[in-house]
This record gives structure tokens, sequence and C-alpha cells, in this order.
């Protein structure tokens, strides 16, 4: 176990070029390359960090324009359904109104049609039941029947109030003109004489006559002088009759429109 | 039997020897630079580097923490010779696993020069650092009467080390020797590993006293720097 001095300057000297070997072939090239690698690295974070505040930003940005396009959206869907609303009401107010209007109309035609349907029905009803008085008036006008006609006539004659006999001698005196008589039917020459004798009996026996027929009285007998007309005949009761016709569905009609 | 791969001479010439510590030494020397210069001829810096490359970075990145964790604050100045002492003890002593292989560090001549390797690095750091004056200061502090024993300090630290890596080594391929040739099988495995382990710890155990002889004495200097700037100011 001794030192062997020259093994020992030997391996100082080994030792150092090894150093200086190694420090040129390991550590340099080593170290710069971990350097190098280390540099990269932070400058890669340094851009990672700058790219995510980047996209932090902008993720905000967009953030904030998709809030601002809710926003409006919401806004603009508000405004629209409001818009929507009002239009809505206001349409159905003018269709309320329209319909309200039509339903007069109608009520209105309805009513028309209705009174014209009436007044029509009525005329109808009124004219049939003329027509067929008359008609069985004119079937039932015989001998019998004229000759009650001829009887009545003179009773109303004899039943005459003072009053109206008055006015009747003061049309009688005021006309020069023959009593016109007309009769439905042809009156026969007693009940000519029976008329003749009860108007003499009223007014005196100087009384020119004339005797006519017409058809159009019917079943009765008129005495017409100037101013003056003393009638009996079924015409008068159907003229009352459709008079009270008339009143009664001028009064329903009233009812109705009321 | 050799004690020591000093004795293995295969030329001689007067003063001048060639020996098998010198020859093992010049192997280990053209495997670690061919190997270094094979790895760094295409290194990377993009982040996918070849399987050398990464244990070449954790090796040199390793001794660089460990430097900086001593406490010197530039590592990159010390590792040179830090780095080159643990990586050549280490290599010294792995091939142990080899048979036949005698490490260089099993030599006293070896580990003396290593040893007076570190005595003269101390200073060259420490004048580097704070100048010649300022580092023989060093030697007279905290009194003048402490320059005998720092002096006596120095080379017995030197001393030491040289004595422990050689001894380590030595006491190991001689127990392995030894084993041999009691129970030539098995026993000597085990021993070889165990002596690889020896041999790992011994060159971490060197380097790392190198590194704190340097950075006692760069502080050393730094700090009577500051003090004798207070003092001046």
């Amino acid at each position: 176990m001794q030192i062997n001095w020259f093994t020992v300057i030997a391996q100082i000297i080994n030792f150092l070029i090894l150093v200086w070997l190694m420090k040129k072939y390991l550590y340099k090239p080593i170290l710069q390359a971990v350097d190098e690698r280390e540099k990269k690295i932070a400058s890669k974070l340094t851009d990672a960090n700058s790219k995510e505040a980047e996209a932090k930003s902008e993720q905000a940005e967009f953030k904030k324009k998709n809030d601002d396009f809710d926003r409006h959206k919401k806004k603009m869907m508000d405004a629209l359904t409001g818009d929507v609303e009002t239009e809505r009401q206001k349409l159905m107010d003018t269709t309320k109104a329209d319909a309200a209007v039509l339903k007069l109309k109608l009520e209105e035609a309805s009513k028309e049609l209705q009174e014209s349907l009436n007044k029509q029905l009525m005329q109808k009803t009124q004219d049939e039941v003329l027509s067929i008085t008359q008609k069985v008036l004119s079937e039932l006008a015989s001998t019998n029947l004229e000759e009650q006609t001829v009887h009545v006539f003179i009773r109303n004659i004899k039943a005459i109030t003072e009053k109206d006999k008055k006015q009747f001698i003061d049309a009688f005196d005021s006309g020069s003109a023959p009593l016109s008589i007309k009769s439905a039917f042809d009156l026969p020459s007693k009940e000519q004489q029976s008329i003749k004798t009860a108007i003499e009996d009223l007014i005196g026996p100087d009384v020119k006559y004339i005797f006519e027929t017409d058809p159009k009285i019917i079943g009765g007998i008129e005495l017409i002088t100037k101013g003056y007309k003393l009638s009996w005949s079924f015409a008068a009761y159907i003229s009352s009759l459709e008079k009270s016709i008339a009143s009664s569905a001028k009064e329903s009609l009233k009812a109705d429109k009321e | 039997m050799n004690l020591t791969p000093d004795q293995t001479v295969f030329w001689s010439h007067g003063f001048i020897t060639i020996n098998l510590t010198i020859v093992t030494t010049w192997g280990i020397m053209l495997f670690m630079v061919i190997g270094a210069k094979l790895v760094t001829r295409k290194l990377k810096t993009t982040h996918k580097i070849s399987r050398w490359q990464c244990i070449l970075e954790m090796i040199v990145t390793g001794i660089k923490d460990q430097i900086q964790e001593v406490g010197l604050g530039n590592p990159k100045q010390y590792i040179g010779f830090i780095g080159t002492l643990f990586l050549f003890i280490a290599m010294c002593n792995f091939w142990i696993i080899l048979p036949w292989y005698e490490p260089p560090t099993g030599s006293l001549s070896t580990t003396a020069a290593l040893a007076i390797s570190v005595f003269l690095a101390v200073p060259f750091f420490g004048i580097q650092k704070s100048g010649l004056l300022g580092y023989l200061k060093t030697y007279i502090e905290p009194t003048f009467i402490m320059l005998p024993f720092n002096i006596i300090s120095e080379a017995s630290r030197t001393l030491a080390l040289a004595i422990r890596l050689f001894g380590n080594i030595m006491s190991g391929g001689m127990i392995i020797a030894i084993l041999l040739s009691i129970s030539p099988i098995f026993i000597p495995i085990v021993m070889k590993a165990l002596g690889l382990l020896t041999g790992m710890v011994q060159a971490y155990i060197f380097s790392i006293l190198a590194t704190v002889y340097i950075a006692a004495a760069v502080q050393e200097s730094i700090k009577k720097k500051k003090l004798i700037n207070k003092n001046t100011n």
C-alpha cells in the first residue's frame, strides 16, 4: 500500500483532462439543451397563458354578446307579444263591433221580414175573410133575405132619431133631385111600396123615387139624397170587420216592435 | 494477490510507469467521453427526446440540483469539477461488476490524486470568488492563532478523503477476493452487489464532501467580503 507519485500526477492530469472533456461534451451541451427547452416551455407557457387570456376575453365577449342577444331577443319577443296582443284585441274589438252591427242589421232585417210577412198575412187574412163573408152573404141572398133586408131598412127608417130625421129632411128639402134608393137586388114593387110608405111617413108624400140595382152593395139598401145617406147593408158590417182587423193588426205590430 | 492495481505494471521507464490504474482510467475516460459525445451529438430541444439524452439530462440536472442544495449559488461554474468527480468515481466503481476488473479507485495513488485535486480546487474556487487576499484571510480567522489549525484541517481532510475512498473500495475488492477463494459460488455475487452499492455511496460522499469544502471556502470568502464592505462603508 504505497503511493506511486507518477501515477498520482498522471491521474491528476487524467482527471483534469476528463473535467475539460466532460465540460465540453457533456455538461455544456446538456445544460444548454435543458435551458433551451426550459426557455421553449416558458415561451410556450407564456404563449399559452396569453392565448388563454385571449380565449377568456373572447369567451367573456362572446358571453356578453350572447347575453345581449338573449336580452334583445327577449325584449323583441316581449314587444312583439305586446303588439300581437294589442293587434288581436284591436281585431277582436273590430270584429265584435262588426258582428254587433251585422247582428243589428240582421235583427232589423228579420224584423222587417217578419213585419212584412205579418202584413202580408194580415192582408191576406183580411182579404180572405172579406171575400168569404162576401161570398157567403151573396150566396145567402135570397128572396127571404131580401124581404128581411127591406124590413130591417124600413125599421131603421122608422127608428131614425129626431136629429137624424131633421138632418134628413133638411137635406131632402134643399135638393130637388129625386130620392135615390140603391139596392143589391131588384126590389119588387111590393117592397118598393113599403119603403115609399115608410119614407112618406117621415117626410111627406111628394117625393120622387129612383130605384137602382147596384150589386156592389152587399145585401143591403141605400137611401141617398143630397148630403144625406141612410143605408143598411152587410157591407157596413164587413167594413166594420175590416176596420177592426186592421186596427188589431196595427196594435199587434206595435207590440212586436216594442 | 495484488492489493492495488498500481502493482500491475505494463511498461516502465525510470520514473514513468504505465500501470493498470492508468490504463483502466484511460479506458473509463474514453468510455465516458465517447458516450457523452455520442449522446450529445444529436441533442434535441423539443419535448420528445431520446432515452440516453433523458438519462444524461437526469444525471446532470441531478448533480446540478445537489450542488445548489449544498449552497453553491452558481452550480454551472462548479458542475465541471464536482460532476466529473462524481461520475468518474461512480464509473470506476460501477465496473466492479465485471470479473477481473480492478477499479482505479482501489489505488491509493488515484484517490490521492482526486483528493489533491479537491485540495487544490478549494483555494482555486475561493480565490476565484474573492481574490487571493480575501481567501488567505480565511486562514487567520477568527484569530491568527487559528492558522496552524486551519492548515492542519485542510491537510487532514484531504488525507481523509483519499484514505476513505481507497479504504472502502480496496476493502470491497479484498473481501470479494478472499470470499472467492473460500466459496466461489453465490457469495461473491452478493458481495459484488454490496460493493456496487458501497461504490456509488462513496462516489456520492466524495463528491458531496468536495462540494461542501468548496462551498465553505466560497461562502466564507463571500461572508468576509461582505463584512469588509460593511466595515469600510
